[in-house]
């Protein structure tokens, strides 16, 4: 069984990666079972979603600790789930910080160690992705998400051809070539990300 | 075909497939996608009622006439078409009518995390719990026949878990729904003392025959395995005690009430000991301890708040006597709160609120959002029309400070209507602001009827909040544009200064309904003191740079909208656009 966490804030497309996921995964014949969140939460909280493939999938819940894969489109919010992982996992972070409302508030702080902090906690099980970067190099700006998950793609046994199907089906109709230039640019980052 | 589905979609699949023929209900998440997608089908009639009684009276209506009919709520929707289902269960049906409701354990998006289990005994009608995508989809079809087999409205419940988890679902083909007719018989249909009376017996009467039929329901079903312990579980809940105790034996229920109650006994005698998992109220827990076995339950898997596989394990090594496990959370992170959108329209108004010395009575939607700092504009929420009611009894009760009830379009239709008319009619001195953004928006943009758009995408006529406050005798109806503070300071100043009942309504449609933003705001950082009064707005593409003296604020050009309020409140001029 594979288990992936994906997070990030409202808005930032963690619901369209994970269906990708959901329907790359369900076309490789894998049993599939995910959860997101809708509503209220959405609105520029921290939104997390979770993807479990394999033989047979009961819980739609990824328990703590398990998760194969956290791929995080915000910093801190990779922090905040990295209870999911597993010692062996590997984090898939997007160099990209959003400051919540409670920071530029003055009630709290966004932590300035959060690079240092996410090579501690993630210590050779890290790849840092230029996600805005490239998302701009494949014409979209607002497709981060699909960086990650081509990153994301490097590391998991499905064809190419049933990711690139599930992602023109999928992404908004206008967008559909800069999704397709932004999962293989994510591919191309592999394993490794930005020096770390 | 097999495909995976949300919850939610499996349900409306559920409800293609076994020929419904009418559907309504009214947006609340964890539920709002069942009517979406069903609407997508095109050959079913579906409607976003003004509310959840409404929805539920239309389904039965068309039952009435032979069709299968299904009325879909959250759970909170299910008390306000309590009325209807109450005595739904006396007369029954003639094709089959199912209540689907979605409770929010955990509340991700609700005022409370009520068990709606507990309307199935109230009522006396059958309860199905599905426990993922495809039982979801099959558990429709089952709840019809189960309606039309015992004469009964069905409740099927689902959470937010099952509605917001994919799940692989197999297809089948569409049965097509009877023609309708209708046939008098006023002693089934008219419920006056006479005729409930009978009713009253026939409901009690075709209890003992669903319990019978719960006995052999084949998805109540036992999964033998080790019978040092036997796992009893309903709903999602099942999905966790798999994950948990794959070692032992699970009671699997997919029909909890009536209870099977000889299948369960025959259970509890082949384990040594009984445990059941279970979410919110010990629903199950209880009658099983009433049948006399020694079942364990709530002293290890916690009622309040939602259940996770992370949950249930602790409740597992707790009955073990072996110590829970330890899960650092990683310290020192800013919490993210959910927050009112860049662009927002409902943020000027609040904005305007938060500095008169008033008393603001609320109510449900993404306004809601205005309770928390910085705008700290929101000081009592119960549920929908109460923003408008709760103003009315705190005028009444004498309070010096003038009282200003804020209510959303939607919200306003659904149940502040009968509010206004009390203050009306009552003469309140209050002020009513309508927060009128052309939507139901925190459900993800539902049309209602002051859009002038249905379900399913059709024009039709388009009810007009200030008329329906003056049809109700208010003369006092002002409409402001909240993205301009000095007409919104000074109408709303003025209205609340009025000495007899007044409605404003703030017009603006949603920021994220069409999506058309003006170019961005800028910050002249040279004539930025640092003053921080923008900040007060509670905008995220605000942000605050810099230390001490040197505090000046930046506006994030990816989240700007344009809206302009944040260059309103600049005292020092340092906010504009770049010229051309």
């Amino acid at each position: 069984m594979t288990n992936v966490v994906l997070t990030g804030v409202g808005g930032q497309g963690i619901v369209l990666a994970s269906t990708m996921l959901v329907e790359a995964a369900f076309e490789a014949g894998y049993d599939v079972k995910a959860n997101e969140v809708h509503g209220m939460a959405q609105r520029g909280g921290s939104v997390v979603a979770q993807v479990r493939f394999g033989e047979k999938v009961f819980s739609p819940l990824v328990p703590l600790g398990q998760a194969d894969f956290l791929v995080a489109l915000e910093e801190v919010e990779a922090l905040r789930y990295a209870g999911y992982l597993r010692i062996d996992g590997v984090a898939i972070v997007n160099l990209r910080r959003v400051v919540p409302v409670t920071v530029s508030a003055g009630d709290a702080r966004y932590p300035e160690d959060v690079d240092k902090r996410l090579r501690t906690r993630f210590e050779g099980r890290l790849v840092l992705v230029e996600g805005e970067r490239l998302a701009r190099e494949a014409g979209n700006v607002r497709t981060e998400n699909v960086v990650l998950l081509g990153v994301l793609s490097r590391f998991l046994e499905i064809p190419l051809q049933l990711w690139e199907g599930v992602i023109a089906h999928l992404a908004p109709k206008r967008a559909v070539e800069a999704n397709l230039r932004a999962f293989s640019l994510g591919r191309r980052v592999g394993y490794f990300g930005v020096p770390n | 075909m097999r495909k995976v589905l949300l919850g939610n979609e499996a349900i409306a699949r559920g409800a293609y497939e076994a020929g419904v023929a009418v559907a309504a209900g009214y947006p609340g998440t964890p539920s709002t996608e069942i009517l979406e997608n069903l609407a997508r089908y095109g050959e079913i009639y579906c409607e976003w009622a003004p509310n959840e009684k409404v929805a539920l009276e239309v389904a039965a209506g068309a039952c009435w006439t032979g069709v299968r009919a299904i009325a879909t709520m959250k759970h909170v929707g299910l008390n306000v078409a309590a009325d209807p289902l109450m005595t739904l269960s006396y007369t029954g049906v003639r094709g089959g009518l199912v209540v689907v409701v979605a409770d929010d354990p955990g509340m991700y998006s609700s005022q409370n995390e009520q068990d709606s289990r507990n309307y199935a005994k109230f009522a006396k009608v059958p309860l199905l719990e599905p426990s993922d995508s495809q039982e979801a989809k099959d558990f429709v079809g089952i709840a019809l026949e189960i309606s039309e087999r015992f004469d009964t409205p069905v409740l099927l419940r689902s959470t937010t878990r099952l509605s917001h988890s994919r799940g692989v679902v197999a297809l089948d083909e569409r049965k097509a729904p009877p023609a309708p007719s209708f046939k008098k018989d006023p002693q089934k249909l008219v419920m006056l003392p006479l005729y409930a009376r009978g009713r009253r017996r026939a409901m009690e009467e075709r209890i003992a025959p669903l319990r019978e039929f719960s006995e052999a329901f084949p998805h109540n079903r036992i999964i033998w395995r080790d019978r040092r312990v036997g796992v009893i579980a309903s709903g999602v809940c099942y999905q966790y005690a798999e994950e948990v105790f794959p070692d032992a034996s699970i009671l699997k229920l997919g029909m909890t009430y009536p209870f099977p109650d000889g299948l369960i006994m025959k259970f509890a005698e082949e384990v040594e000991e009984v445990l059941v998992v279970e979410e919110l109220d010990p629903f199950l827990e209880e009658h099983i301890r009433s049948l006399g076995i020694r079942a364990k339950g709530r002293e290890y898997f916690p009622g309040v708040g939602e259940l996770d596989p992370d949950r249930v394990l602790d409740g597992r090594l707790r009955w073990e006597g072996r110590p829970v496990l330890e899960r650092p959370q990683e310290p020192g992170l800013p919490p993210r709160p959910p927050v009112m959108c860049p662009g927002c329209p409902h943020r000027g108004v609040f904005y305007v609120l938060s500095g008169m010395d008033v008393v603001i009575t609320g109510d449900i939607g993404c306004y809601t959002l205005a309770v928390f700092p910085p705008l700290n504009a929101m000081d009592t929420l119960i549920c929908m029309g109460a923003g408008i009611s709760a103003s009315m009894g705190m005028a009444k009760a004498g309070l010096e400070k003038p009282v200003v009830g804020v209510i959303g379009d939607s919200t306003f239709f659904h149940s502040g209507m009968t509010g206004l008319l009390d203050i009306a009619y009552n003469e309140g001195n209050v002020t009513i602001v309508v927060l009128d953004n052309r939507t139901t928006a925190m459900t993800g943009h539902q049309d209602h009827p002051g859009t002038g758009i249905t379900l399913t995408g059709e024009e039709t006529r388009e009810a007009r909040i200030e008329e329906v406050v003056r049809a109700f005798g208010i003369p006092r109806v002002r409409v402001v544009d909240p993205y301009n503070l000095e007409e919104t300071r000074q109408i709303l100043k003025e209205e609340v200064a009025a000495p007899e009942a007044s409605a404003v309504i703030s017009r603006r449609p949603c920021v994220l309904l069409h999506r058309e933003y003006g170019p961005p705001y800028l910050v002249d950082p040279d004539l930025c003191t640092g003053c921080r009064r923008c900040l007060r707005l509670g905008c995220p593409a605000l942000e605050r740079v810099g230390r001490g003296r040197e505090v000046k604020v930046r506006i994030d050009p990816l989240l700007c909208t344009g809206c302009g309020l944040c260059a309103q409140v600049c005292r020092f001029d340092a906010i504009g656009r770049e010229e051309g």
